[in-house]
């Protein structure tokens, strides 16, 4: 079971993830070996997934971001499996979601520019099989992108 | 805009999955010295490709069993309007994103939440009460992967 020090020590982590671990436990207030052994064993039950690098792709000159939502024909059963393996294979979808809704799923595109994306919608997304409506939304800005939890 | 070759994407593509990884591993990985995967990493890093790390914990372990995308229009608009909204809905501990997007909404929310009934407390409390809020949709987040993205 998580304590308050688990969760101090998470809330700090996730805002630094690349603190140093003598000055994360200098901040929650335990040894540094403790330190260690704690975030050793969050790692360990799987409450800590992952550590991941963030990329900025509009430095490698991906200026567009779409949200695609995708509605998709239910009456054929095989409509979410289907889709979602072929959405796997579009290399410039870098995150796919599927809804309890209105909307089945979403797809989030990458694309260099609009002619780009005109491209890639037409040629890699409207060949996606079982589509029954899509519907487009274009990034203006990210106004608030920490993707923490409120412990 | 930095160039980047086949061996920058499998570098990217490997941190991305596990920002931990040395220097050493990851050189050995693809079949680079350790001061030569160092000098690439440093690279994408001033080059802002790379631009830190994110933490990614198990929401449900920590007690936030649901998660819920919301499109939101905003019923009154003008410049002031929008920033109040901003202000406001950024503050909110409970939403994790904001996106200021185009199209069928305004504005894109990730929200997290215990269970439905936290939710309906955050949606009719914090939310249904922003300046300025008109129609609101609601998801609930199935299943999501992250996929490398255009490497």
């Amino acid at each position: 079971m998580l304590d308050d020090i688990d969760r101090r020590l998470l809330r700090h982590l996730q805002s630094e993830p690349e603190l140093p671990r003598t000055d994360l436990a200098d901040r929650v207030g335990i040894t540094p070996a403790t330190c260690w052994r704690r975030i050793e064993r969050l790692q360990e039950t799987g409450v800590i997934k992952a550590r991941q690098a963030v990329i900025n792709w509009r430095a490698l000159g991906f200026e567009v971001e779409v949200s695609l939502r995708i509605t998709l024909d239910k009456t054929q059963p095989r409509a979410f499996d289907d889709f979602l393996a072929a959405a796997r294979e579009v290399s410039e979808v870098y995150e796919i979601q599927t809804f309890l809704g209105r909307v089945d799923v979403r797809l989030n595109i990458l694309a260099r520019d609009m002619a780009h994306y005109q491209t890639l919608y037409r040629d890699k997304i409207l060949g996606l099989p079982h589509i029954a409506d899509i519907q487009a939304l274009m990034l203006v800005a990210n106004v608030k992108s920490t993707p923490g939890l409120p412990l | 805009m930095i160039e980047i070759d086949a061996i920058d994407r499998q570098i990217m593509g490997a941190l991305v999955q596990d920002a931990r990884l040395s220097a050493s591993a990851l050189g050995r990985r693809l079949d680079l010295s350790q001061p030569a995967t160092w000098r690439r990493i440093k690279r994408l890093q001033d080059a802002g490709v790379i631009t830190g790390q994110r933490l990614v914990l198990d929401a449900e372990k920590l007690g936030f069993g649901v998660t819920v995308f919301l499109g939101v229009k905003l019923a009154a608009k003008g410049r002031v309007g929008l920033e109040a909204f901003e202000r406001a809905v950024s503050a909110i501990p409970e939403v994790q994103t904001v996106q200021h997007v185009l199209g069928l909404y305004d504005y894109r929310l990730r929200v997290v939440a215990r269970d439905l009934s936290d939710f309906e407390r955050v949606l009719r409390r914090r939310i249904m009460t922003l300046p300025g809020v008109g129609d609101v949709e609601a998801n609930v987040l199935l299943s999501e992967e992250v996929r490398t993205g255009p490497l």
